[in-house]
């Protein structure tokens, strides 16, 4: 993690966090936004700054948000949050392989501080785990890299949110900024033909069962794109040497 | 403003720790296992995938329902924002030029 010397010297930390840097704005925006959502909701200003700095995870604050708000029963907002978070879940799947190295509280670290983009970005630098230990470490230490600055972007914008509520108007949108910085992470990952198919087959099927509770569309949409993307592969006449698989 | 009261500061911890158990989920457990090839393969589609799933939802619908109005600033902030991120390669122009569309569109006309 970053906070051991060998993971933030080495030179894969300082290469994690360059390539995080380009994101801040668009994590901060969505940071912000978030802070500012929990106040206008009702929450306390020691809650929102409780939930900004441990629970770390904006569409799981942002569901909980009303629930807790309306006084709804404990295990029904703890249960909100993890169907929200399924995404995650599908993540650690992926990143168990370049996990498994380290020890339990190191993994458990990584796994809380490992969002969409860390992830995202991780796996882009990084298609296949490591073999010897000299990849691993640098691994790690690129994983680490890249917490720090997401952590660090969302958590002070986070903080801002919540102290200047009042005087941040939610209807200018600057939310948005965190979309088109989604929107970047996807032009860069779309690198192959099936890709773009996993997009659009993606995008309609949120779109399509958007009505499903819990954000169970983002699920739902990964695995419909994932399982046809998987059964079109055979029909690739061959794939060109170099593309991460 | 509201008032902190002991209930909602433990839920938050527990949403601390749905955090961490859905985030490491698969990773937990240290028992020796592997993924089928195949499995492993239809995973990196997952990373461009779920971000679909995030994004798309969230430029063409209004409160859950599509919208087929063409004046809508989100729809030419997402289109600058990704001819932005093909012409420079960079995601930092991306946000850049796609809120340079999207908010005058959105604060100055209403869109």
């Amino acid at each position: 993690m970053f906070l051991r010397r060998t993971h933030y010297r080495h030179p894969a930390f300082a290469a994690g966090m360059a390539q995080m840097w380009p994101q801040a704005p668009g994590i901060a925006a969505w940071g912000l936004m978030t802070g500012v959502a929990m106040v206008k909701s009702g929450m306390s200003v020691f809650e929102s700054v409780l939930m900004t700095l441990l629970v770390f995870a904006g569409s799981s604050q942002l569901a909980a948000i009303p629930l807790l708000v309306a006084g709804a029963p404990a295990w029904v907002i703890l249960a909100t949050g993890f169907c929200v978070n399924l995404r995650f879940v599908v993540f650690s799947l992926h990143m168990r392989p370049y996990m498994m190295h380290l020890p339990l509280w190191e993994r458990l670290m990584h796994g809380y501080l490992t969002a969409d983009l860390t992830y995202v970005l991780f796996t882009r630098q990084y298609p296949k785990p490591g073999t010897t230990a000299d990849e691993r470490l640098a691994q790690t230490a690129y994983l680490a890299g890249n917490c720090a600055v997401n952590w660090g972007s969302w958590i002070s914008a986070s903080l801002v949110g919540v102290v200047a509520a009042n005087f941040i108007p939610t209807q200018w949108g600057l939310g948005f900024a965190g979309i088109l910085c989604l929107i970047g992470i996807l032009c860069s990952l779309a690198s192959t033909r099936l890709r773009l198919v996993a997009v659009g087959v993606a995008g309609v099927a949120a779109v399509v069962a958007y009505a499903l509770p819990l954000k169970l569309n983002i699920v739902a949409a990964i695995a419909i794109a994932v399982l046809l993307c998987l059964s079109l592969e055979r029909f690739e006449p061959q794939r060109p040497a170099g593309t991460p698989h | 403003m509201g008032t902190t009261d002991l209930w909602t500061v433990a839920v938050i911890v527990g949403l601390a720790c749905v955090t961490v158990i859905a985030r490491s989920f698969f990773f937990m457990s240290s028992k020796p296992w592997s993924l089928p090839h195949w499995a492993q393969r239809g995973l990196q589609y997952a990373p461009i995938a779920a971000l679909a799933a995030v994004v798309v939802p969230e430029v063409v619908m209004v409160q859950g329902h599509l919208t087929p109005s063409l004046q809508d600033a989100r729809l030419y902030g997402a289109v600058a924002g990704a001819v932005a991120y093909y012409w420079k390669k960079n995601v930092l122009l991306t946000i850049v030029l796609g809120m340079a569309v999207y908010l005058p569109l959105h604060i100055g006309l209403g869109w």
